[in-house]
């Protein structure tokens, strides 16, 4: 019987395959490292591709972009010079800051942390879909990118580095599932936990404080615990409700187009176990792996 | 007659126009588009493409091809690896058995068909993903994607039958 046994090997074919699937899943939560080298590898081959790609989708964005800034030119002409008033009286502000922070430094021998090292680097990769929130960008290691960087721009923090390869680097936002910042909020610097959930809005979770939230406040990170700088800007929170405390994200991540990868001296707390591994089984926050991992010492 | 060198290049460049085309559509999820609407909810393209495929062409898309552009994808994306695989294998394999069954029917059916197809084929990768993170992923954005899945299949379906039938019409 020839149709029989062809359906039958047909069946056998598709079962081995999906076992395969189930197999490549099973691998990825047991051996993240071999995983995510494989990942890197074709993420390597793939990113020459995409980069020449997404020049030309990028320039038409910017086309559209500044046709639509020219039809509204006198409109944004107004506001930009009542920004650059509200702007000045700020600089005032900040300069008298400045100069008081400084002298306050002095006064108490203040030991000032790491100056941090920028690189650019351009967004090649955002994939679409709810399901994964990370970013390709098309520098790596031999731009001197390692992991646990953190990749910024003039608006705020937009996530880390969490797997580097030749010539190509994945950025983890802090939308995502596994991205955990550590930050205070408002003017109170509330303690908190920035939690991602695949979603457009990050929650906060462990808020020491929680009466002490307000919808407006900033979120900025703390640099609680080594993994984040302290005093980035992250975000806006967005509401405070029942379902938790929700934060607008400063940066808009369909609009990114260049990053800075900041390299803050903090790699080497990072690098030892793999602390970021995709999908790492651990619900701790960073800040907890990394105290959990300081205590050991 | 033997046919040439060049004849047995092209036919075989044109036998791998299925598979080129899933690996496009999946670069276009992938590339940057600055179209901040669109995101979260952008229509699985690959999605569509190996369905139709499977349906009209399937001597040109083999299992294993369609394993492999899962695969991709899944690192392309930076799902957990195995994810997009299992759920096109088993795409291709709703569509191979069923194959009598959407044989000559009518546009409407097999968009219908389609409609099903995909929205348990996203229903699964939800719940695996899930089930990977150990964590339930917001399924909003995930039911606003197998819509939009399901609404981009007839445009598409339009172009893939445009390729289908410039370049594959002697293969």
């Amino acid at each position: 019987m020839p149709a029989t046994f062809k359906s039958l090997l047909q069946w056998l074919a598709y079962t081995g395959l999906v076992v395969l699937a189930g197999g490549a899943m099973l691998l990825g939560k047991a051996d993240a490292l071999l995983v995510e080298r494989l990942r890197l590898q074709v993420n390597d081959a793939v990113v020459p591709i995409l980069s020449v790609l997404s020049k030309p989708v990028d320039a038409m964005a910017g086309g559209i972009e500044s046709a639509q800034h020219l039809l509204r030119v006198a409109e944004e002409n107004a506001r930009l010079r009542e920004e650059r008033d509200r702007l000045l009286r700020w600089q005032v502000a900040a300069q008298r800051l400045e100069a008081e922070n400084a002298a306050l430094r002095q006064l108490l021998n203040f030991v000032p942390g790491p100056e941090a090292t920028f690189r650019s680097a351009r967004v090649v990769a955002d994939p679409t879909g709810a399901f994964a929130h990370s970013l390709l960008v098309n520098a790596g290691s031999r731009n001197g990118i390692d992991k646990g960087h953190i990749v910024v721009t003039s608006d705020g923090l937009v996530g880390r580095i969490v797997g580097v390869s030749q010539r190509a680097a994945r950025v983890l936002l802090i939308t995502d599932l596994n991205s955990r910042v550590p930050v205070f909020v408002g003017a109170g610097r509330v303690r908190a936990v920035l939690a991602g959930d695949n979603g457009d809005r990050p929650k906060l979770i462990h808020v020491v404080q929680q009466g002490k939230i307000s919808t407006g406040d900033v979120v900025v990170s703390s640099g609680v615990a080594g993994g984040f700088p302290s005093g980035l800007p992250v975000g806006v929170v967005a509401d405070v409700g029942d379902g938790g405390i929700t934060v607008q994200p400063l940066v808009d991540r369909t609009r990114l187009e260049y990053v800075r990868v900041a390299d803050y001296g903090i790699t080497s707390l990072l690098n030892d176990p793999p602390t970021v591994s995709r999908g790492g089984r651990a619900p701790l926050p960073d800040g907890e792996q990394d105290r959990v991992r300081a205590d050991a010492r | 007659m033997k046919p040439t060198l060049w004849r047995r290049l092209d036919t075989l460049a044109r036998q791998l126009v299925p598979s080129v085309s899933i690996f496009l559509l999946m670069l276009i999820g992938v590339v940057p588009l600055h179209i901040p609407a669109l995101h979260a909810v952008a229509p699985a393209l690959p999605l569509i493409a190996v369905f139709y495929w499977t349906l009209y062409r399937p001597d040109l898309l083999p299992a294993v091809a369609v394993f492999a552009a899962g695969l991709l994808q899944d690192i392309l994306f930076g799902l957990p690896l195995g994810v997009s695989a299992c759920m096109l294998v088993l795409v291709h394999a709703a569509v191979t058995t069923q194959h009598r069954f959407f044989l000559g029917k009518s546009f409407g059916i097999i968009w219908l068909g389609f409609s099903l197809v995909a929205a348990g084929a996203l229903t699964l990768a939800w719940l695996a993903t899930s089930a990977y993170n150990a964590t339930l992923i917001p399924a909003d954005a995930i039911a606003f994607q197998a819509l939009t899945t399901i609404g981009f299949y007839p445009i598409l379906c339009w172009l893939l039958l445009r390729c289908q039938a410039t370049l594959l019409r002697q293969v």
